[in-house]
């Protein structure tokens, strides 16, 4: 909780809102949020460090429970992916899907984490402002968009060439014809947009609108004991249905991330 | 909702945990799962052979006990023609035998009745002799009347 000041709604919740910010450079640009990069790289450094650990020791006789089940998410991915994704999927559309998934997922879990107990917990070490949601932050899930828009980009030249790629820009989908040119790059330049904004705004408004529930449903107790009940129910029940919307969110994120790079490896 | 460096450092450690992920996670496991799925399927087509051998040589098997059923009526056979001919050489020569000891004892008869009627002869010789002393009421000498008596036991 906020020391010192008055608490009220407006404070407790903007609290909860903050980064902790670190200026590399002059201007607003050249801030960090810490805490958003310090909690994905150490969510992603446990869950790879985890997988790698696993696959290290992987035996192709029986495995063991462990193995079993890095396994079953790994088989999970390439399932998918094998209905998308028509190429050479080992050499890197598979292996990136796992990575946004499981990366994506670990980040949103973190919105199951009880905000004012971890918000405590973050007071011992003196980070008064400390998110633990790094897909909270648009400058994650934006990161993660362009990142697999350039991806995008980088196999559409690959496999096509620079020019079969113009070729597709000016020439698809409605036609050949001179005359379609510009309707076509319009149509294409929309598509461009719309998909880093549609992929990165769609985790991110999610995950922050699930954040902004628990934040809601934490202030009933402020209302005494009945209120302090009544929130707690009602803070299980959001915490079981975000259990839903955090896989799906991560499952969808993964989804579009390999309908995208297939859709740059297959000409119309 | 304000952005800055945060995406390019975000951006950043994406790359490197998809790297790290293509590099180091992916491919030992789906080579450990290839090589499990290898030897699931060569354990699967080494059972289909089994069985298929196990078929074959079950057929082969019935094969062999139909050659020894028909190898074996034929020892028995053979076994039995054989035993009727040993029977039949046996007969032959069992008469063979008894002729030969007919025809022995016969012999052997002959010879006991020539050798009877030889003693007969020689009684009724010497009854003969006996007799005609008697009639004479004196003694015969044997040798003197033996031209006699020789030709007295010839017409008996």
């Amino acid at each position: 909780m906020a020391s010192g000041t008055e608490l009220t709604p407006t404070s407790y919740m903007a609290h909860h809102l903050t980064n902790l910010t670190s200026s590399v450079g002059e201007g607003a640009f050249w801030t960090l949020h810490v805490d958003t990069l310090a909690m994905s790289i150490l969510l992603g450094v446990i869950s790879f460090g985890f997988l790698w650990w696993v696959v290290r020791g992987a035996t192709s006789g029986v495995p063991g429970k462990r193995q079993a089940f890095v396994e079953l998410a790994i088989e999970f991915i390439d399932e998918q992916v094998k209905s998308t994704f028509h190429g050479d999927r080992h050499a890197f559309v598979a292996p990136a899907a796992l990575t946004v998934f499981v990366w994506v997922l670990m980040m949103n879990t973190m919105d199951l984490l009880p905000i004012d107990i971890m918000a405590g917990f973050y007071e011992v070490f003196g980070l008064h402002n400390w998110r633990s949601v790094p897909t909270t932050d648009i400058n994650t899930t934006f990161a993660l968009a362009l990142s697999v828009w350039l991806l995008m980009i980088f196999f559409n030249v690959k496999v096509k060439g620079l020019f079969g790629w113009i070729h597709e820009l000016v020439c698809t989908p409605f036609g050949k014809n001179p005359l379609l040119w510009p309707v076509n790059i319009l149509f294409n330049l929309v598509e461009y947009v719309s998909k880093p904004l549609s992929h990165s705004l769609r985790l991110y408004g999610n995950i922050y609108a699930g954040e902004i529930i628990f934040l809601l449903i934490g202030m009933w107790a402020a209302t005494g004991l009945v209120g302090t009940l009544f929130g707690t129910l009602l803070g299980v029940g959001w915490a079981i249905f975000h259990i839903l919307i955090v896989t799906l969110q991560a499952f969808i994120f993964m989804m579009l991330t390999v309908v995208y790079l297939s859709m740059a490896h297959e000409s119309h | 909702m304000n952005i800055n460096f945060t995406l390019f450092a975000q951006a950043m450690t994406f790359a490197i945990f998809i790297w790290f992920t293509v590099k180091f996670v992916w491919p030992p496991l789906m080579r450990a799962i290839e090589n499990r799925q290898k030897t699931i399927a060569d354990g699967l087509a080494a059972g289909e052979r089994g069985k298929r051998e196990l078929e074959l040589a079950s057929h082969r098997s019935a094969d062999v006990v139909k050659d020894a059923k028909q190898q074996a009526a034929d020892v028995i056979a053979q076994a039995e023609k054989r035993a009727s001919q040993i029977i039949e050489e046996a007969k032959v020569a069992a008469q063979d035998e008894g002729n030969r000891i007919l025809t022995g004892a016969k012999a052997e008869v002959e010879q006991e009745v020539f050798r009877a009627r030889e003693t007969l002869r020689q009684h009724v010789a010497d009854l003969a002799v006996a007799g005609a002393a008697k009639i004479l009421h004196r003694e015969v000498d044997a040798k003197t009347h033996a031209d006699l008596l020789a030709s007295i036991k010839a017409e008996l």
